[in-house]
This record gives structure tokens, C-alpha cells and sequence, in this order.
């Protein structure tokens, strides 16, 4: 009887979820302001293939000021930059770098920082001890010095940048999920799982992780928002993703000495991952007090 | 506290010899590249053999270990490949430089964002809290690079007030340095506003804060003298661990200026390959992030007595 009613009840379906905590964002203009930044380099990033651009890589005429025509009678709308390539086709595709890169990494730490945490919480004891030392060797490096000696050691290719990410973010993420998980340990439910006599390794996935959602996805937003900024920094720092694909941050270590000239080589990509970055960070923040008003 | 103290500077310890031993493997396990990296590229592995011969690096290898911490402790770091002197006639006043920096953007930023987050955080949800937490929200958006470009553009490009390089290459000079500072102030007041913000908010709602308005003490003074005192503990630790953000942002602000600190140097060594720069620097900079941590763990219990009396 009591399955039927449950039955009847049937929880919304993973969809219905869906949109029902993005109705939830009404609630914070400021969070939609976020996400509208951000699904606005999303969306470009998505269409860069089949926008009308030029080659973000050719070399056209260089120097070009912003709004200035092209001699073959198109127009360069943020202009061009010292090689006389297309500076909103390197903006646009650029961002499809960023956003892969960002989005990866932070994908990859969050999955070993979450392992990390699960099994540090839950399991607690010798492989507690071991993580939290592990983490706290990791958090005690400064972050640019984890990236330079990686990067330096391993070269500059997406997957070690992603592996940098991973040893700079994980420890904290750990940190993050340890702490939810010890408090969670002591539920109701995660009694009843034990006592039906569910594995380890089903709790810590199935029971613990989900229900430590609300936070995470918070700090999921602010995350992917700082490796955005690493990322651009370490193209700016000349440890990034090789040439010659647009990199925002290189671009802007590129064109910076021509700025008493030509500023709007270097202000145009400074100005792109400034408002991706704040994208996701006005996201995290109405999340937050969304999260808090209940 | 004593007892506190002493074990809190033995992890300290343990964790220096675990990331120097890290380090010195990552760097000097391979002798041959070590070799090559100081000899160059077209040196043959004859001349390799011979100068690691010269230089005991024949030696096992803990005990070289051994005699590369001895030496850095006594502040040999080795000789630079690049500079073409010992690496602490390079380090040091390179440091110093850097330390200019990093004063000056504490001085300014602690006041900027204490007084920013008591006051957003006295009234939660006032419009003073909204302008404070939306500003630092924005201002933490715009990574050093971004915000340098722009400051640049306009400071120096088109007001033409300041310079656009910090060499400082005649001596001290306010006018190179105002911009590298500025930049930095800007990114990194954000966030200990907030946390100065969450955390005055929190006692402002705490029994003791109630008691004491009830009891008619005046405004100001229930602020002064009762929230202040507990709404600092937390920022304090929280500035004291931007330590270990602050050498991104110092890296990234002294590359963009060409300001000759520590961070170029580091960074310059990395791109170069200049073997001994490089872990001359990473030590250095482990050790600043490890001791803050150590200091920052031991005010923190000084500052709280409900930590330092249980």
C-alpha cells in the first residue's frame, strides 16, 4: 500500500527537475545575469564554426582600428591585431578554447576531489589521515608554483594544463567534500543503507555524494571561473596552450607592448574573460542566496 | 599553547622536507639533464660525466639531498645559468623588490576591505551590504592581466598620467609602482571584504551583540567594542593565507610591468630552464606559503579563546 502511494507519487522526472530548479533562478535577477553571460560565449562558442568570420589564424591586414573595412569590401568589427588577423574571430574562437579547457579541468578536479573527500569522510581513519596529508602537502605549494613546475617539467598541452588543475583544485575540493560528507555520515538514511547492508561504495556514491549537492554546485561555478582565469594566465604567461589557436590570455601578452597605439588589441580579449569570469561568478553568488533563502 | 605551538611547527617541518625532497627529485633525479641544462644543449656527454664528476654529483643520491638542503640553508642556492652569478646575488634583492610590493598592497588592502566589510556587513541586506558584496563580486571578476590592460589604457595611454613600465631603473619611484599596487588592491580586496562582510554578519546576530543594544549602549560603541573584536578573527587568517594567492597576481603584475621582483624571477627561470633559479624559487616560495600557514594557525588560536583555553 504504502509503495503504491509512493508510486502514485512518482518524484519528478530528471527533466522536470531540471527546469524546475531553473525556475528556481527567477528568484535572483542577479543570478540570470550570470548565466545569461555566460550562455552568452557559450552560444558563440557553439555557432564560431558557422558564423560569417574570417580565419581566426589567416593573416589579413594588420593594424586595422575597430569598424574598419576589410579590402574585401567585410568589415572588422573589433579590428585586427599586429599580424593583421581578425581580433572577434580570435575573441569567439578563443572562448571556445577557454571554455573547453576551463570546463574540462575543473570536470577532472572535481572528480578526483570528490573521490578524495567521499572516501576521506566516509571511510575515515588511515585513509583519512593519508588524504588529508596528501592535501595538505598539495595546498601548502602556492598555485602558480604547482602550474610553473608542471608545466615547465611536462610542457604546455591541454592535458597537462588539466593535470595542473587537477593537483591545484582537488585538495581544496576534498577539503569541501570531507566536510559535508562527516556531517551527512550520521544520517538517518545512510543508517537504513547500512543496515540493508549496501556496499562502501554504494553509500559514498549513490547516498553521500548527491545529497552534498547544494553546496558543491556553488563552489562548482566559482571553480570553473578561477580556471578561466588560470587558464588565461597562464597564456598571458606564455605557459599556455600552444600557438598558434587563439588564447585570450595570450592575445593580450601579444598585443600589450602596442598599446599606446593600438589599445583595443589588448582591451578587447581583457574584456572578454572579464565578463566570463563574472559571469560565473554572479551565478555562484545568486545560487548561494537562493540556496539560503530555503 | 606552548604544547600547540610546538606541534603545529613540527608539521611545518615535516612538510618542508616533504615538498623540498619532492622538489629536489622532480628536479635533479635526471643528472644528465641537470648536466646538459647548465652546460647547454651542444655540450657532449663526456663534458656532462666530467662536470658531474667536479660537482659530486656521483654521490648517492640522499646524500646529496643532504648537502643541497645543508646549502640552502646557508643561503648557496647554486650558481644562475642565465645571470651568470650565484643565484642568491640575484635572489635576494629581487625579494626584497617583491616585498615592497606585497607591503604596500597589505597596507592598502587590509584597511580598503575591513572597513568595506564592516560596514556591509553591520546592516545585512541594506543597500550599503548590496554596493559592497556586488563591488567585490566585480572586482574579483577581473583577473590582474585583464584589469592591468585596462588601467594601463587608461592611466597611461590616454590620460598619460603614469608610466606603463615599473623598472624602476633610476632608483625607488611612487609613480612605477602606484599601478603594479593598484592592480593588485583591486583584485584582492574583494575577497576579504567578504569574509570580513559574512563574518560581522554572523555576530551581529549573536545573542551577546542583542544584550548589549538592549542594554542601551549606544551604536558605535556596541559595534566598537563588541562585534569588531570577533568579527576580525576570521579575516585575519584569511589575509594572512592570501599569501599563497598573492604570488599569481604578483607574478602576473610584475610580468606586465616588467618590475624586477621575484615572481619574474621565478618565472624567467622556468621559461629559460635555469635549473638552480628555479628551485631556489620554488623553496622560497614554499617556505613564505608554509610559514604563513604556521603563523596564521597560532594567531588564530591567540585571537580566539574558545580555542586557546580548551
Amino acid at each position: 500500500m504504502t509503495a503504491d502511494v509512493q508510486n502514485n507519487d512518482a518524484s519528478p522526472s530528471a527533466i522536470g527537475k531540471f527546469f524546475k530548479s531553473l525556475g528556481l533562478l527567477r528568484e535572483s535577477p542577479i543570478a540570470i545575469f550570470g548565466l545569461a553571460l555566460i550562455l552568452f560565449w557559450v552560444i558563440l562558442a557553439i555557432l564560431a564554426p558557422v558564423l560569417p568570420l574570417y580565419d581566426p589564424n589567416a593573416p589579413l591586414e594588420p593594424f586595422k582600428f575597430p569598424m574598419s573595412e576589410a579590402r574585401d569590401g567585410g568589415l572588422y568589427w573589433l579590428g585586427t591585431d599586429h599580424k593583421g588577423r581578425d581580433i572577434l574571430s580570435r575573441v569567439i574562437f578563443g572562448a571556445q578554447q577557454v571554455l573547453i579547457w576551463a570546463t574540462t579541468a575543473t570536470a577532472v578536479a572535481y572528480i578526483v576531489g570528490m573521490l578524495m573527500g567521499v572516501v576521506a569522510g566516509y571511510l575515515g581513519g588511515w585513509y583519512d589521515e593519508v588524504i588529508s596529508f596528501i592535501s595538505n602537502v598539495l595546498l601548502s605549494f602556492p598555485v602558480i608554483v604547482l602550474y610553473i613546475i608542471i608545466i615547465t617539467y611536462l610542457g604546455a598541452t591541454g592535458f597537462n594544463i588539466v593535470l595542473a588543475v587537477t593537483f591545484a583544485s582537488a585538495p581544496g575540493i576534498m577539503r569541501i567534500v570531507r566536510g559535508l560528507v562527516l556531517d551527512l555520515r550520521t544520517r538517518d538514511y545512510i543508517f537504513a543503507a547500512q543496515t540493508r547492508g549496501e556496499s562502501a561504495m554504494y553509500i559514498m556514491l549513490v547516498e553521500l555524494l548527491p545529497n552534498a549537492r547544494g553546496p558543491l554546485i556553488v563552489d562548482a561555478c566559482l571553480r570553473l571561473g578561477y580556471t578561466t582565469i588560470t587558464i588565461a594566465m597562464l597564456g598571458y604567461l606564455g605557459l599556455g596552450l600552444p600557438p598558434p589557436d587563439p588564447d585570450w590570455g595570450k592575445m593580450i601578452a601579444e598585443t600589450q607592448p602596442l598599446g599606446s597605439f593600438a589599445g583595443h588589441m589588448a582591451v578587447v580579449p581583457a574584456a572578454a574573460i572579464s565578463s566570463l569570469v563574472l559571469g560565473f561568478n554572479l551565478l555562484a553568488d545568486g545560487l548561494r542566496e537562493i540556496s539560503l533563502k530555503d | 599553547m606552548l604544547i600547540l605551538a610546538f606541534r603545529r611547527f613540527l608539521s611545518m617541518a615535516l612538510i618542508m622536507v616533504i615538498v623540498s625532497f619532492t622538489l629536489f627529485a622532480i628536479f635533479e633525479s635526471d643528472k644528465l639533464a641537470v648536466a646538459g641544462k647548465v652546460l647547454g644543449p651542444y655540450s657532449s656527454t663526456e663534458q656532462r660525466e666530467l662536470w658531474l664528476e667536479n660537482n659530486g654529483y656521483n654521490e648517492p643520491f640522499l646524500e646529496r639531498y643532504v648537502t643541497w638542503v645543508g646549502n640552502a640553508l646557508t643561503g648557496d642556492f647554486g650558481y644562475s645559468i642565465q645571470y651568470k652569478s650565484p643565484v642568491a646575488d640575484v635572489l635576494w634583492p629581487r625579494l626584497a623588490n617583491t616585498a615592497i610590493l606585497a607591503g604596500l598592497y597589505m597596507a592598502f588592502m587590509i584597511p580598503l576591505s575591513l572597513t568595506l566589510g564592516v560596514i556591509a556587513g553591520m546592516k545585512e541586506g541594506s543597500f550599503q551590504d548590496r554596493a559592497v558584496s556586488v563591488g567585490s563580486v566585480l572586482t574579483t571578476s577581473v583577473p590582474e592581466f585583464a584589469s592591468a590592460t585596462f588601467f594601463s589604457a587608461i592611466f597611461v595611454f590616454w590620460l598619460g598620467w603614469l608610466p606603463g613600465t615599473s623598472a624602476m631603473t633610476s632608483g625607488f619611484s611612487w609613480a612605477e609602482i602606484f599601478l603594479p599596487v593598484f592592480v593588485l588592491v583591486i583584485y584582492g580586496f574583494g575577497y576579504t571584504a567578504r569574509m570580513t562582510r559574512a563574518s560581522m554578519a554572523e555576530v551581529m546576530t549573536s545573542h551577546y551583540i542583542r544584550t548589549a543594544v538592549l542594554k542601551g549602549i549606544p551604536y558605535r560603541r556596541v559595534i566598537m567594542r563588541h562585534a569588531l573584536r570577533n568579527a576580525l578573527i576570521a579575516p585575519f587568517t584569511v589575509i594572512i593565507l592570501q599569501l599563497n594567492w598573492l604570488l599569481s597576481g604578483v607574478i602576473v603584475v610584475e610580468v606586465f610591468f616588467a618590475y624586477k621582483g621575484f615572481g619574474k624571477l621565478l618565472l624567467d627561470g622556468a621559461l629559460f630552464g635555469d635549473i638552480f633559479v628555479i628551485e631556489a624559487c620554488t623553496l622560497v616560495a614554499v617556505f613564505v606559503a608554509v610559514f604563513s600557514q604556521f603563523i596564521s594557525d597560532i594567531g588564530y588560536t591567540l585571537l580566539n579563546p574558545r580555542i586557546r583555553f580548551t
